[in-house]
């Protein structure tokens, strides 16, 4: 009886595994970066070259991190939902311009609206590196105290933001 | 058959073309060795089934010069790998190291060969008892003798 079980069963458990492979997106690479400090950085201002933007001015508040780039198209059907967020007011949304042409982010802003309080400049990816990003859109949430709580990959969508993004900022808010 | 070596010959050329790797960017050829050699034991993260080394990919290239630059400032391979894996996890390394979540990466191939000879040695030791405990009963000799000795008859009347 065994002998002619044993096939099954192990078929079976392989059928399992493979089952549950089709629904894993292995694009989905765990961050080893949550619960931990984001990464300290200082860049230029995209608008305002001569302006700052640093991890350490948003201490003390709840900030969500969007990594863009004006070449990256997913950015763009991710955008509406950023500008409706921004609209809201609920969280303030900075932006980190990845990999990009001044200009081209510049001009990508004034097509599509600008929903960032403020865009670091990160013309070289190295801040980029610093946060393990490794395809544009990536989004984190980021607590009063500077630590990473939550990370998004691939363009954010009207269902995350209910569902996923707002709850977990409404209760970091407190 | 000539036809057929130049064609073994051309594919041989096709896999040599193909084992040269990604673009030599800039730099001296020591540092561009090490920085190939630690780059072979990174995945590249948007190309999934290629190593950091393999790979053409922006994402490969621009890797391949901040580890440059990494090793520029004196980082030690060891310690690259150590950056690399703080901020994209253990995924990034073709080689993760051991531990309780890794364990069964580790040893299953291993396990599955014991399981697997064990079964074979153990199926086969059954085998053989089944034959040697089947030994022929007194009823067994008499028949056959019977059947032995029928075909001799025969064979002599042909003759």
């Amino acid at each position: 009886m065994v002998r002619y079980l044993a096939p099954l069963v192990i078929f079976l458990i392989l059928a399992g595994f493979f089952y549950k492979g089709l629904f894993l997106n292995p694009q989905d690479v765990p961050s080893p970066l949550i619960d931990k400090p984001a990464p300290s950085f200082q860049l230029s201002n995209l608008h305002e070259v001569n302006q700052v933007v640093a991890r350490d001015e948003m201490l003390g508040k709840v900030w969500i991190l969007n990594v863009w780039a004006s070449w990256c198209v997913s950015c763009r059907q991710e955008h509406p939902v950023f500008m409706q967020l921004a609209r809201t007011g609920q969280v303030p949304i900075y932006g980190l311009n990845y990999k990009d042409k001044r200009e081209d982010a510049i001009q990508w802003l004034v097509d599509f609206g600008n929903p960032y309080v403020a865009s670091g400049f990160d013309s070289d990816g190295r801040v980029g590196v610093d946060f393990g990003v490794y395809g544009v859109p990536e989004t984190y949430i980021i607590d009063k105290q500077g630590i990473i709580r939550h990370k998004h990959t691939g363009p954010v969508t009207v269902d995350a933001v209910q569902n996923e993004i707002m709850p977990l900022v409404r209760k970091l808010q407190g | 058959m000539k036809k057929l070596i130049f064609g073994l010959g051309l594919l041989c050329l096709g896999s040599v073309a193909q084992a040269t790797e990604a673009e030599f960017t800039h730099g001296d050829p020591a540092m561009h060795a090490r920085v190939m050699d630690v780059s072979a034991d990174l995945r590249c993260l948007v190309c999934q089934g290629q190593s950091l080394a393999d790979s053409n990919s922006d994402f490969a290239v621009d890797m391949r010069d901040q580890i440059r630059d990494l090793m520029e400032t004196g980082m030690s391979d060891r310690d690259v790998l150590d950056f690399m894996m703080e901020r994209y996890g253990e995924y990034v390394l073709y080689k993760p190291p051991l531990s309780t979540k890794t364990v069964l990466l580790w040893f299953g191939p291993i396990l599955l060969l014991v399981i697997g000879v064990g079964t074979l040695y153990f199926n086969i030791h059954a085998r053989k008892k089944q034959i040697s405990e089947a030994p022929l009963s007194e009823e067994d000799h008499r028949r056959a003798t019977e059947l032995l000795r029928r075909g001799d008859d025969a064979d002599s009347k042909e003759k």
